[in-house]
């Protein structure tokens, strides 16, 4: 069995992340300018900052709340840790980190990115650009994925790729759900009106779901179809569940396949969040409140996060 | 369907016609130094003729691009040193020249042995001077030079490191005389780097000017990797059949970072930091997902000061805790051998003729600039009549520092200069400037003459083998000698032909 050093895992597993949490901004981003072009005005931009939890620092950075500085935070802001900047610049050192062990590919490509993104200016996130901005780092950290399947090399180091990507992707689709459902709820009288449903579609197409929600269901979208589906379709490889499932299997493969000891605290967790997707419909989940339950399972996602850290990835490992 | 000749197609025809009768090498002149494509000053152009030929047919604005082509190729594969500023750090790239260098097959053969003999003459000497000190009772070399180095490494004394292989990795800086001889200007034991931009350079040719390379027969640069682990695993404790191999980095803010990645994986081994590994029970491990695993080599790529606080510098963050105890117990190899870097000292420097007669019985193959030692009454003699034409060189210090160049100099610093020399001639050495050769060099109007100097590589395990190529450095301000890259310098590929 080829040993993997604790702090490549790590970097492997952060890189990952990086990387999808940049593709996911991109996507929030370019729903939200979606969202932006109806009557809710400049309001919507706040949304942005309120989801990710960035009130403060937002206020701190003199951010105003129009989609210039809204966006300008979140993809050009260097001091910024939530920018997309940020993100790749991230992903870059780490895999400045891992150039032993990843393709000359993989690391070209990741460079290039980052070092187009280095460069971007106001003038590449004015409302004209910024879906085309969106698509082409969405395109390229998909990109990215592609080079990662066709070269990473099948070992340990694969699956710690593969459960950073889960939970961030995981993560990042309970946010884009929730900037829907919390944040932009409509009133009572709203639910079901046209905009409320372009809205919805809206979310559906920003998750690059929508062709595959039609096969689900070819007629009719409601708030609860949606919801069912990025939160509980197995077969939607962006879903909630599928994401976890996944995990499940990638940590079972650690244990068993690389003889890994350490992670039952991770795997308790996974099982606990497993059970809870399970045992839940989405009629439940909503009338208990979807936000609540996207809350829990960030707070669930974050620790399973620490759990692995503690037991395979920390430098003091050993 | 095939039309025959279009109008552009004739055009392309004609100024092809064109440039190869005004040559992009006619209007080329080498001045009074040697040339590595032209050969001697004073004579007929005797070498390299197929690479002229080449250079000479391109259109210079085809060949500017091709450049701009590559070095935006190197940014993009990150083969580029981080440069720290005030304003962060930023990532640059060593220039890179297009035109090759070249190195005939005679010319290498001589190249080869020499450094293979330098080699043997160092292990020797490192030896002998951590052993029995034979060559200080001697009297060949001073005892006080050699024990109160503070490259000296008393702690290595009596420990006896596999196959007596001190300098597993040498890389020796070479110039070229205006009569075509090369001559040694430096040893680098302890660490010596640049490997990595002769193997990138030769990709980089390779990708950019395959018609450069067609029908020139080239020997190639590949093997480094391959020959460097084995070489390794070679020095691994005898009891280890399978050893594992690192390479100790000190992390990716290292300005030769990009070096340490491409070395350890052309060697498909791990590269570590000094948090990565944990000495216990006097044996080395690296932190692993999977708990701590044995580590039997350590290719270090850190100064001997920082490999061990416990050892050496208490306050170096860099190092591992222990290394010096395993290493003395014989449970770890490192490359290079602990204690090398004396052999980089410019007075050792200017003995190592004398070594090699001493250990070898040889004469040496490869020539030192011709140094004036000041603490040997006619070396102190010469240099004090001679000041103005040489440079002089404090031996303890490293970096180009306290160098007077005697044609440059002001008479007030001669004046001081020669009072230092009066008051401690053993602290001083002094060689003649060497007109370093040229090799013509693309510029932004045109190519030109830009001095060269080269570094070859060594990898000893039970054997030496030298990589037949090297690092061209090349100074790419004209009129200067300095190549370093930190003061204008790029390189070029190096082509030892079959």
């Amino acid at each position: 069995m080829l040993p993997l050093l604790a702090r490549y895992a790590d970097a492997i597993f952060w890189m990952a992340r990086y990387i999808e949490r940049a593709e996911n901004l991109a996507r929030i981003l370019d729903v939200n300018e979606t969202f932006a072009r109806d009557e809710h005005g400049g309001r919507n931009w706040l949304s942005v900052i309120q989801l990710n939890a960035d009130v403060e620092r937002f206020e701190a950075a003199g951010g105003r709340g129009d989609a210039e500085s809204v966006l300008s935070f979140y993809i050009l802001d260097r001091g910024n840790p939530t920018s997309i900047l940020w993100a790749l610049r991230a992903a870059r050192e780490n895999a400045r980190t891992l150039r032993p062990l990843i393709s000359t590919e993989l690391w070209a490509h990741i460079n290039t990115l980052h070092n187009a993104v280095q460069v971007l200016g106001p003038g590449d996130i004015a409302p004209p650009k910024l879906s085309r901005l969106c698509s082409w780092i969405k395109n390229s950290c998909q990109a990215h994925t592609g080079i990662v399947e066709g070269t990473f090399y099948r070992d340990q180091s694969w699956i710690f790729y593969q459960i950073g990507r889960q939970i961030e992707r995981a993560d990042q689709t309970t946010r884009l759900l929730d900037i829907k459902y919390h944040i932009l709820l409509p009133s009572i009288a709203d639910v079901g009106s046209a905009l409320d449903i372009s809205q919805w579609n809206a979310v559906l197409r920003s998750a690059a779901g929508y062709h595959a929600f039609r096969r689900v269901h070819p007629r009719g979208l409601s708030p609860a179809t949606v919801a069912d589906f990025l939160l509980f379709n197995h077969g939607f490889p962006r879903s909630v569940a599928a994401c976890v499932r996944e995990l499940g299997v990638q940590l079972t493969d650690l244990k068993l396949k690389y003889m890994l000891s350490g992670g039952s605290e991770a795997m308790e967790r996974l099982d606990e969040i497993q059970a809870v997707l399970l045992s839940r419909s989405v009629d439940t989940v909503i009338s208990s409140g979807l936000h609540e339950f996207l809350d829990w399972t960030q707070r669930q996602l974050a620790a399973l996060s620490d759990d692995l850290s503690r037991a395979y990835l920390s430098r003091e490992r050993g | 369907m095939r039309i025959g000749h279009t109008v552009a197609a004739w055009k392309s025809d004609l100024s092809q016609i064109h440039h190869t009768y005004l040559g992009l090498l006619d209007s080329y002149s080498q001045g009074a130094f040697y040339d590595e494509l032209f050969g001697p000053p004073d004579g007929p152009p005797n070498r390299a003729v197929r690479i002229r030929e080449l250079v000479s047919g391109m259109v210079l604005s085809d060949l500017q691009r091709r450049a701009r082509d590559a070095e935006r190729e190197l940014f993009n594969l990150g083969i580029t040193f981080l440069i720290l500023s005030d304003k962060g750090s930023v990532d640059r790239i060593l220039p890179f020249d297009v035109i090759p260098r070249v190195v005939t097959a005679a010319e290498w053969d001589v190249l080869e042995a020499g450094t293979r003999q330098r080699v043997a003459a160092l292990n020797h000497f490192l030896h002998d001077i951590y052993h029995d000190q034979r060559v200080l009772a001697d009297g060949l070399i001073p005892a006080e030079l050699v024990l109160g180095n503070r490259h000296y490494v008393p702690a290595m004394q009596g420990l006896d490191v596999p196959m007596n292989t001190y300098v597993a990795i040498l890389g020796i800086d070479l110039v070229r005389d205006t009569g075509g001889t090369f001559r040694v200007l430096e040893d680098n034991c302890q660490v010596p780097s640049g490997v990595s931009y002769v193997v990138e350079n030769r990709h980089l040719m390779q990708r950019a000017f395959p018609d450069f390379m067609a029908n020139v027969g080239v020997r190639s640069v590949e093997e480094y990797g391959a020959r460097l682990h084995n070489a390794l695993c070679e020095l691994a404790p005898a009891q280890v059949d399978d050893p594992r191999v690192v390479l100790l980095s000190p992390g990716s803010y290292n300005s030769a970072y990009f070096e340490h990645v491409f070395l350890a994986r052309e060697m498909g081994v791990p590269l570590v930091e000094g948090q990565d590994l944990v000495v216990d029970d006097d044996r080395v491990f690296m932190r692993t997902t999977g708990g701590l695993a044995r580590v039997h080599v350590i290719y270090r790529r850190i100064g001997d000061d920082f490999l061990d606080p416990e050892a050496f510098r208490p306050d170096s963050l860099l190092g591992v805790r222990g290394l010096m105890r395993a290493y003395r117990k014989g449970t770890v190899a490192l490359a290079n051998a602990i204690g090398t870097g004396i052999a980089d000292d410019k007075a050792v420097y200017a003995y190592m003729p004398r070594l090699i007669r001493y250990y070898l019985s040889e004469e040496p193959i490869l020539a030192n600039v011709s140094t004036h030692i000041c603490r040997e009454p006619e070396g102190l003699a010469y240099t004090l009549a001679h000041l103005d034409e040489l440079v002089v060189k404090p031996v303890g210090e490293a970096g180009g520092y306290g160098i007077t160049i005697g044609p440059y100099a002001t008479r007030a610093q001669l004046e001081t200069r020669r009072r230092q020399l009066s008051d401690d001639p053993a602290n001083y050495i002094s060689q003649p400037m060497v007109p370093l050769s040229v090799c013509p060099t693309l510029t932004d109007t045109g190519i030109e003459p830009r001095h060269v100097d080269l570094r070859p590589f060594a990898i000893t395990g039970k054997d030496t083998w030298v990589l037949p190529g090297g690092l061209t450095r090349v100074a790419l301000r004209k009129g200067t000698l300095i190549v370093n890259s930190s003061q204008g310098g790029g390189s070029k590929d190096t082509w030892v032909l079959t």
